[in-house]
């Protein structure tokens, strides 16, 4: 449960920033509250209440959510490749509610399996965290001054940086991906503006990831 | 009411994306190449997800270059990622400060 500290904390200030514009979309604190308790991510989230505020069809919400957060595909994939044999079928069931980028940047990190306790802990403390944080920026939150809520938006970043650096310090084949990764992202960012943020990610990810298996494959004993 | 159903399709299909895979793979995967690429993506996408996003996370580009930088020096000496999240906030907030 420790280990869900820092990404509840994070998600309090990225979630308060949530709850600010579900109310400047004419929300109530009630509605967005429930949201964010449903979903757990943040960009899906973001894009559902844009979608709710210009009154979408509903075939668009579906297509937004699956085109953001198909991200959490490929790491519910990854992440079923080291779970404990603890992990039964109702346990995936329901720790799969909890798969976010950052329970899944945390989970990644762990050298040693993965039980339901480990990820129900981080999971519980994550979503109270992330819903508090919607409650409160719904309700009040104009109130922080802004310099305090604009460097609150680093923080999730912040410790991705701390997840991807040490390994990719002492592997230069996680080096090569993450810089390639980031190299696409940027193309992407400012030559490709038409792609979606998400789909963007998922194309960088999955290309610096194709070369990387190709040219630095791992060995049999690793992970 | 139609709010509702909004949301009621938003989790629903949020929560198919990551359970499937999550629950019914069940094999260890055997083949070389697809475990090299699992075994990047966390990375990779992290990676994506950070840059150039982590630029424009504060509304400021020099505050989140300090920030940026922090985090980097941090996690280099391999500190934990409270610590790296909540220095690299600090940084960004500290120097906002100053520049105003």
């Amino acid at each position: 449960m420790s280990h869900g500290i820092p990404i509840a904390l994070g998600y309090l200030s990225v979630s308060f920033g949530f709850g600010i514009k579900a109310v400047n979309a004419g929300l109530s604190v009630l509605t967005a509250s429930a949201i964010s308790a449903t979903n757990l991510t943040s960009a899906g989230q973001a894009a559902g209440v844009d979608v709710i505020a210009v009154g979408g069809t509903l075939i668009e919400m579906i297509l937004v959510q699956l085109t953001i957060n198909i991200r959490y595909s490929l790491m519910a994939l990854s992440l079923s490749q080291k779970l404990d044999r603890k992990f039964s079928l109702p346990h995936r069931l329901f720790a799969a509610y909890g798969i976010t980028d950052e329970i899944f940047a945390v989970c990644s990190a762990q050298k040693q399996k993965l039980t339901p306790a480990y990820m129900y802990g981080m999971i519980l403390i994550a979503a109270v965290g992330w819903v508090t944080g919607t409650a409160l920026g719904a309700a009040a939150g104009q109130l922080l001054p802004d310099s305090i809520s604009n460097a609150l938006g680093i923080v999730l970043y912040g410790m991705f940086i701390a997840v991807i650096v040490p390994p990719a310090r002492k592997q230069f084949s996680v080096l090569i991906v993450v810089l390639l990764s980031a190299l696409i992202s940027v193309m992407f960012r400012f030559l490709l503006t038409n792609v979606s943020s998400g789909f963007a990610v998922i194309i960088s990810a999955v290309v610096a990831s194709v070369i990387g298996a190709a040219f630095f494959p791992v060995r049999e004993d690793s992970q | 009411m139609k709010v509702v159903l909004y949301i009621i399709v938003m989790a629903v299909v949020t929560y198919l994306i990551r359970m499937i895979p999550f629950a019914f793979f069940r094999r260890k995967i055997k083949s070389r190449f697809f475990r090299s690429f699992l075994y990047y993506i966390p990375y990779a996408v992290l990676s994506a997800m950070t840059i150039p996003a982590i630029f424009y996370s504060t509304g400021n580009i020099v505050t989140a270059i300090v920030g940026t930088v922090t985090a980097f020096v941090l996690s280099y000496f391999n500190l934990p990622l409270i610590v790296v999240a909540l220095s690299a906030t600090a940084a960004a907030f500290i120097s906002g400060i100053i520049l105003l």
